[in-house]
């Protein structure tokens, strides 16, 4: 085989194992709420959207947010609170994924032109400030107490009183969502800003305005966040403090890591297998806290590349394998 | 509002800033060395106040011998911490010792969550203040707890000294060497590797330290040093990373306008630091006392 053609079989093969996982993640999401109860499914939806979200972010544009909580909090509040008024739930949805773009925009511009260490230090705190604005105005996000038993009125003869239809209504969401990430890594704006991850200056050279990709994404970042956070405070229906916590804004970066990042696919798995742990855990009446710190220790000690990371790395070095006999 | 009212929480702010003078000044020593930010200091810190109550429950200690065994305890704890897990990531992104120290925060909080509730059926518990240092001192303008004068006196001493050897002892030359060309300073003789250990060792003692003090005025709980940790943030975002005495002042000053700014305006008594790293970021986005980014 020439070089060329061996390049192109390559691609062609990787294009190939890329629609394979599309299809297996399709299925596995396609029968979920038949192999776990309705809620967690529910949630392994919304955390999955959410840690994509956040690898656009950290895999992808190479900045590690850690307040990405304020997005997601600020969507399922807002969400929450429009359903505990009265509006219909795709007004509801809209409004959540409205607000959290909203104060993306400060919070962005005002992160985005730090790197590395201070990056995550400001968005961290810039969470910080909006967890306690959630504590403190109580009018809109109920406190201590927060908001449920909101109304998730019927659409379109949908009765959002069954867990199983929110199921399926969610992933309708999270396939748009994810379909917005997918197109958008593999789009000349995402291959930019990944040109501007491995080496900004080269890129700024080439004529690539930094700041304009890395705020962008981040914008996009935030809106998918904001989805899943709608996601999650309609499906799950009960929005507490605890979706603006700094824990949450930690919980999407080990869910990431667990399933791989950079790798669009490995987020969701992440998402999926950090869940079942905690619910096994819960069940079980293990302390949740010291062994998810403790698989988080040892995720970024010894597995950084992810599972569906270390998997792809095992395939691809097959088949290079088997290319040379 | 009067006077003695805004006096008065002129020094509750000196004591906060204390506390964020005491972090800040910690996370930057280990910053100039080692380039990672330790997310795991709040939790050292929670680990100072924790030690001592556990020194007073199991072997009786009062105040006094915690102060100096506590922090001690809390940097041989960093030191093997850093030898053992921090020092495998050195080569890669400093990102991951951002999360590494953060999952060691967790498990750390929900260990001592979980000692406290099985050993002593408490999840906070109070810390008596040293008889010494109860009551009440007449300032002349001012009436201000005993202990909380203490608690800004000794930090204020302890960070200048801290401040003192780092720039004008021999020692404090070693590490600025260190820190500045890591590669040249070992080819003099000099072993970076164990000044790094050492270094790292006083910063998490400084934060062992602002827990103990910190135990009588908060009591012991395990996630005291969350919320703390993430202002500290804030603080050393408004302060720049690179200054020692910087980090020291702003330290002091941001605890003193945070507090002042509540009285003036009670709803914005949490926000306030936020607000002010915003504006700080808006006019200059390297923080006050720190070097822009090329320079460093």
């Amino acid at each position: 085989m020439t070089v060329l053609s061996r390049r192109a079989a390559t691609t062609q093969r990787e294009r190939m194992s890329r629609a394979i996982w599309l299809v297996l993640l399709g299925l596995l999401l396609l029968v979920l709420p038949r192999l776990v109860y309705p809620v967690l499914a529910l949630d392994i939806l919304a955390w999955g959207l959410f840690a994509v979200a956040f690898d656009l972010l950290f895999g992808f544009s190479g900045l590690l947010s850690f307040g990405h909580a304020a997005f997601w909090g600020s969507s399922a509040y807002a969400t929450a609170f429009l359903l505990s008024h009265g509006q219909s739930v795709p007004v509801a949805i809209v409004g959540g994924l409205l607000s959290a773009l909203l104060l993306a925009v400060p919070i962005g511009f005002l992160s985005v032109r730090s790197v590395g260490i201070y990056f995550s230090m400001i968005t961290l705190a810039f969470a910080q400030m909006v967890s306690f604005l959630a504590l403190q105005w109580t009018a809109v996000t109920g406190g201590e107490n927060g908001l449920q038993g909101f109304a998730r009125p019927s659409v379109l003869g949908l009765d959002f009183s069954n867990s199983t239809t929110r199921y399926y209504v969610c992933l309708a969401l999270f396939a748009a969502g994810f379909l917005v990430a997918y197109r958008m890594v593999r789009s000349p704006f995402g291959q930019a800003l990944q040109a501007i991850r491995d080496n900004e200056q080269r890129a700024q050279s080439i004529g690539y305005n930094p700041f304009r990709f890395k705020f962008t994404a981040f914008l996009i970042s935030a809106g998918l966040a904001g989805l899943s956070g709608s996601m999650y405070a309609f499906g799950h229906g009960v929005v507490s403090l605890e979706v603006v916590n700094w824990r949450t804004s930690g919980e999407v970066v080990m869910m990431t890591l667990l399933g791989g990042t950079t790798t669009l696919f490995g987020p969701v798995i992440g998402a999926g297998l950090v869940l079942l742990l905690r619910d096994l855990l819960t069940t079980a009446n293990l302390p949740v806290g010291i062994v998810t710190g403790l698989v988080f220790v040892l995720a970024v000690l010894f597995f950084r590349a992810g599972l569906v990371g270390t998997v792809q790395h095992w395939l691809r070095r097959k088949s290079a394998d088997d290319d040379r006999h | 509002m009067n006077t003695q009212f805004l006096l008065i929480q002129v020094f509750n702010g000196l004591v906060n800033g204390a506390f964020y003078a005491l972090l800040s000044l910690g996370l930057a020593v280990i910053f100039g060395m080692l380039r990672i930010v330790n997310f795991m200091h709040g939790a050292l810190y929670m680990l100072g106040a924790f030690v001592a109550f556990a020194l007073g429950q199991i072997l009786g200690l009062g105040f006094w011998p915690s102060l100096v065994l506590a922090p001690l305890l809390v940097a041989l704890l960093g030191m093997a911490l850093e030898r053992t897990l921090l020092s495998r990531l050195y080569g890669l992104e400093p990102s991951y010792n951002l999360l590494l120290t953060f999952g060691l925060t967790l498990l750390t909080q929900d260990l001592v969550k979980q000692v406290m509730l099985s050993q002593y059926a408490v999840s906070s518990a109070p810390y008596t203040t040293p008889t010494v240092l109860t009551g009440v001192v007449n300032l002349g303008f001012v009436v201000f707890p005993k202990y909380r004068l203490f608690v800004i006196a000794l930090a204020l001493v302890v960070c200048l000294v801290t401040w003192f050897v780092i720039e004008k002892t021999r020692v404090g030359a070693i590490v600025r060497a260190s820190t500045e060309n890591p590669v040249v300073t070992r080819s003099l003789g000099i072993d970076v590797g164990k000044w790094v250990t050492g270094v790292f060792g006083v910063g998490v003692g400084l934060a062992g330290l602002a827990g103990v003090l910190a135990a009588p005025i908060y009591s012991v709980e395990p996630y005291m040093g969350a919320e703390l940790i993430i202002t500290t943030f804030a603080v050393v975002v408004i302060g720049g990373m690179g200054s020692i005495l910087g980090s020291i002042v702003t330290g002091f000053a941001v605890g003193v306008l945070a507090a002042v700014g509540a009285a003036v305006y009670p709803p914005m008594a949490n926000t306030l630091v936020f607000v002010l790293m915003a504006v700080v970021l808006l006019v200059r986005p390297t923080g006050l006392f720190g070097l822009p980014e090329g320079a460093r």
